[in-house]
């Protein structure tokens, strides 16, 4: 039985040696396969274990993937370097390892990495900013690529998508950061660069990096940024080598970069990222037309017209004003083409000033100055006409015929009796001007209150319109708007009067200011001649009641030119004219005393039943005047027939006892004797008396 | 006078004062009648014309107002002047209205206003008039009437606000219509009628200034006023009425002015009769 025993030992431990070897030559087989991969392959121990789509670990209560995709990492520009390339710190550290230290580009990429340092964005993460972009939030981690290929994550073409994803609106980066800028990658993505970039795939085009650099990225304070002022002429003359050509005017070459500081820079013309396609497509310096320009002999052979241009003018216009962008001759003569001897003769058509003026070319355009003008009328003012050519000059400039003081004198070469506009005009307003001038407008204009009403005031400076054109600023239903942009008070109190068709609801016609002040004419309205004319305009439309006015005593002594006695608008009112039936009538139960009190001091509600508008001749509405009348004429007629009957019989008689008279004289006369006896005898008589 | 010749005596039938007022009164009336008449007519020509004439609206009516103040003035005087009259020559009231120079129409005055009608239509001789003939007596009548109606609704026009607190304000359009159509009737009234009847008579013609000299030649006297004539001779008062007739320049001067007067009156007249024929409203 102990044989046995012992035979079944022996056999037991043979099998676990055999096992043993079993395990090991697996064991050694599967390990030897490992180290095998892991030669083949960089960072093979490490993907051992990040090679594992599900390695994560958790950090600050988050999951955080540990994955690393081995094949981009092996195709990527790091690949060769294995992952201690990078990772130095875990060089021989036992597995699994803790957290590594941060990777450090610049141990390799030194330049990038001082640059980065010195950046705004390098600053923000030495501050601890958690918004602060480092090296992987822009170029990645393990699958870095050459910029130039384009699965590079700052290829030229997804470099606004890189910045964009701090640099967007909504971003905590554009909330919480002061950057001067807004919607700067919805701007640049429709400016020029953005255009050729994003939307016509031209690399070259300028991305974000191109103007701000790569990893140097400073505020334009900065005066080492590139776009810094002094910087930014450099930074776009990168691309824009050639500019000073159709910049020559304001950068004069050398001056350009020279005195940055005085010289506009690019982006006070083109503003950065919204730089716009500009609508001339070849500039020109001014000096080229010079050339020829200055000549004052300088003729167009066509209808030898002079072709003179004085730089001076020009020098001194709007248009080269200081602070303000400076226009070239092509960028209103566009059309030019500068690689021609000649570059103007490609020029086909006039100035365009809505080139640039475009809101003011469509005002113009709707005008009846516009419309003319797309008649082909040879009297159309077209933009010269007013504002003048090379010489044009702002309206706040007393020497501009724009300005406000010569705007009457500029209308007036077309629109005064006699002239071009005035001669087809077939409306019922005559000698505008002498009227305008005379008016309390003109008057003030004269005395220099360039605040005062001018043309362009009431009719506007460029949408002129005919006043029965319903978008004319002097149409009926406009002009207490127009007249209201000055008189705002009058306008106020107007619009709540009966007169207002708000108010009173009326489609007949209603006056507007014009109606009572005239249009041209209007003078103040303390004046005599306002307030003697201002009853028969009342009368235009109230013809019965100015009729009866004229019956009373206001209106009787306002005909002999009275002009204290109360007229239509003392009593009415002016702008503020109610029914008299309105509470809020100056003529009220409640205000009429008040409103007679205002020349008859002490007036009270009796006094104010004064009749004003009484007539004799109404036996219904007034009977007792009427009657009266009627009394008063019975007994006149009775007295003068009574009297007149009375004298004409008396005549015959009294004719005969003139003739008697006459014949009894001449009898006397005759006999002188008779006479001096008679004066004897009463001589005689008065003695005796005595 | 050439020295030697005896001056002429005339009859009295004025006193000084008397004289004085008509010529006051005729100033204030013509005053009244152009001035008044302007705002009356306001709608002619003439009117607004003569209202520039007279220094603009305004001025006329001050020119009105005072005016109206001498006219009161007159009215007044003449009251006290009778009142005098009747302490030194009637005594009393009663006698001073019945004794036989009254003013006063009475019973004779209708015989005569029917003699006289007679006469006009030839069925009778000319009645043998007393010292105030009934004419006379109507137009010096017409005078306190006028100044009762013109002179009441003219100071309630003058004074709207103070006649208010009395009577309603539409009594002023009443007062208007009654001031201006009897001011219509005085003025068409006096320079027509009393023109005639008193200053311009044929037989009188050019012009009886007895009203502005006070006196009347004797023959004129015994003519006009027979019964009169016969009263004062009989009674022996006639000589201690009469007086020196004025000089000539004298009665040139006061002739030169009755003629503007009766110039600016018939003038009044035609605008009047140009103004209710042609442009009446």
């Amino acid at each position: 039985m102990a044989e046995t025993k012992v035979a079944r030992m022996k056999w037991c431990a043979g099998l676990r040696i055999i096992v043993a070897t079993l395990l090991a030559t697996v064991f050694a087989l599967v390990f030897s396969e490992c180290r095998a991969r892991a030669a083949d392959q960089p960072g093979a121990e490490c993907l051992a274990c990040h090679g594992e789509k599900s390695m994560s670990t958790t950090r600050a209560g988050r999951t955080v993937s540990l994955y690393v995709d081995g094949k981009k990492f092996a195709s990527s520009i790091h690949g060769s370097f294995g992952c201690t390339g990078c990772h130095a710190d875990l060089e021989g550290k036992e597995l699994p390892h803790e957290k590594p230290a941060r990777v450090k580009c610049g141990t390799c990429h030194a330049t990038e990495q001082e640059q980065y340092v010195r950046s705004l964005h390098g600053k923000a993460i030495a501050r601890g900013d958690p918004l602060a972009p480092s090296c992987v939030n822009c170029h990645g981690n393990h699958d870095i690529v050459p910029v130039k290929d384009s699965r590079s994550a700052v290829a030229p073409l997804k470099v606004p998508f890189i910045c964009g994803q701090c640099h967007q609106e909504g971003t905590p980066v554009s909330r919480n950061r002061p950057i001067p800028q807004d919607n700067i990658l919805e701007n640049y993505s429709e400016s020029i660069h953005g255009e050729a970039l994003l939307k016509k795939g031209l690399s070259v085009a300028p991305n974000c990096a191109t103007c701000h650099t790569a990893h140097l990225i400073l505020p334009h304070t900065d005066p080492a940024s590139s776009i810094n002022r002094r910087n930014i002429a450099a930074t776009c003359t990168k691309c824009h080598s050639q500019i000073e050509t159709v910049h020559r005017k304001i950068i004069r070459g050398e001056l350009w970069e020279k005195q940055a500081n005085v010289l506009p820079a690019c982006v006070d013309c083109h503003q950065p990222h919204k730089i716009r396609n500009v609508f001339y497509e070849l500039g020109m310096a001014n000096a080229d037309c010079m050339r020829c320009h200055a000549d004052e002999k300088l003729r167009r052979a066509r209808d030898g017209r002079s072709m003179y241009v004085n730089i001076d003018e020009v020098n001194h216009s709007r248009h080269s004003l200081e602070g303000l962008k400076k226009v070239a001759c092509s960028q209103c003569h566009s059309e030019v083409n500068a690689s021609r001897v000649r570059p103007c003769e490609t020029i086909t058509h006039e100035v365009d000033c809505t080139a640039c003026h475009d809101e003011i070319g469509k005002q113009y355009v709707g005008s009846i100055h516009g419309q003319l003008a797309g008649k082909n009328n040879p009297n159309a003012p077209s933009c010269k006409e007013c504002h003048g050519t090379h010489g044009v000059l702002g309206k706040q400039d007393p020497q501009s015929p724009t300005f406000a003081v010569n705007v009457p004198g500029l209308c007036a070469r077309c629109h005064r009796e006699g002239q071009k506009a005035a001669v087809r005009y077939t409306g019922t307003q005559h000698e505008i001007i002498a009227n305008y001038t005379e008016s309390i407008h003109g008057t003030l204009l004269k005395n220099g209150l360039t605040v005062t009403a001018t043309c362009t005031s009431c009719h506007t400076a460029h949408h002129i319109l005919p006043r029965s054109d319903p978008a004319s600023s002097v149409n009926a239903n406009n002009v207490p708007a127009t007249c209201g942009q000055c008189h705002h008070g009058i306008e106020d109190q107007f619009e709540k009067s009966i007169h207002s068709k708000r108010v009173s609801g009326y489609s007949k016609p209603l006056p507007a200011c014009n109606d009572c002040h005239t249009a041209h004419a209007i003078h103040r309205t303390d004046e005599n001649s306002f307030r003697l004319n201002v009853m028969t305009t009342c009368g235009r439309c109230h013809e019965k009641i100015a009729q009866t006015y004229f019956d009373t005593y206001h209106g009787k002594v306002s005909k002999l030119g009275y002009t204290k006695a109360a007229k239509c608008y003392d009593c009415h009112g002016a702008h503020d004219v109610l029914r008299v039936t309105d509470p809020r009538s100056h003529l009220s139960r409640a205000n009429v005393a008040a409103t007679c009190g205002k020349c008859h001091a002490g007036a009270t509600r009796r006094f104010a039943g004064y009749l004003t508008h009484a007539t004799h001749h109404d036996p219904k509405k007034y009977p007792f005047l009427f009657y009266t009348f009627w009394g008063m004429t019975t007994l006149l007629l009775v007295t003068f027939v009574v009297g007149g009957m009375h004298t004409l019989l008396w005549l015959p008689r009294a004719f005969q006892m003139r003739r008697e008279l006459r014949a009894a004289e001449a009898k006397l006369a005759a006999t002188p004797e008779t006479l001096a006896g008679k004066r004897k005898e009463s001589d005689a008589k008065e003695s005796t008396n005595a | 006078m050439p020295k030697g010749e005896v001056p002429e005596l005339q009859f009295v039938r004025f006193s000084r004062l008397q004289r004085i007022l008509h010529i006051c009164m005729i100033v204030s009336f013509m005053c009244l009648a152009l001035t008044g008449l302007t705002l009356k007519f306001s709608y002619t020509k003439w009117a607004a014309m003569l209202s520039h004439l007279l220094g603009g609206f305004e001025n006329a009516g001050y020119i009105h107002r005072s005016a109206a103040v001498v006219m009161f003035g007159v009215f007044i005087t003449h009251l006290v002047d009778l009142y005098r009259s009747k302490k030194r020559e009637h005594g009393s009231w009663l006698a001073l209205l019945l004794g036989p120079d009254s003013m006063m129409p009475n019973r004779r005055d209708l015989t005569e206003l029917v003699g006289t009608l007679k006469w006009f239509v030839g069925r009778g001789e000319r009645p043998a008039y007393g010292r105030w003939t009934y004419w006379e007596k109507f137009d010096y009548f017409a005078v306190f009437w006028g100044i009762a109606v013109i002179g009441s609704t003219g100071l309630t026009l003058w004074f709207p606000v103070f006649f208010t607190r009395f009577i309603p304000g539409s009594f002023l359009n009443v007062a208007t219509i009654i001031h201006s159509d009897e001011a219509l009737l005085a003025t068409g009234f006096i320079f027509t009628v009393h023109f005639f009847n008193t200053h311009l008579r044929p037989e009188k013609f050019p012009m009886d200034i007895t009203v502005f000299t006070g006196r009347m030649p004797l023959e004129e006297l015994e003519r006009d006023k027979p019964r009169e004539y016969e009263a004062l001779v009989a009674s022996g008062q006639l000589e201690e009425n009469m007086e020196e007739a004025y000089q000539p320049i004298v009665t040139r001067t006061i002739r030169a002015f009755a003629w503007a007067a009766l110039a600016v009156g018939f003038s009044i007249v035609l605008w009047i009769i140009y103004a209710m024929l042609f442009a009446y409203r």
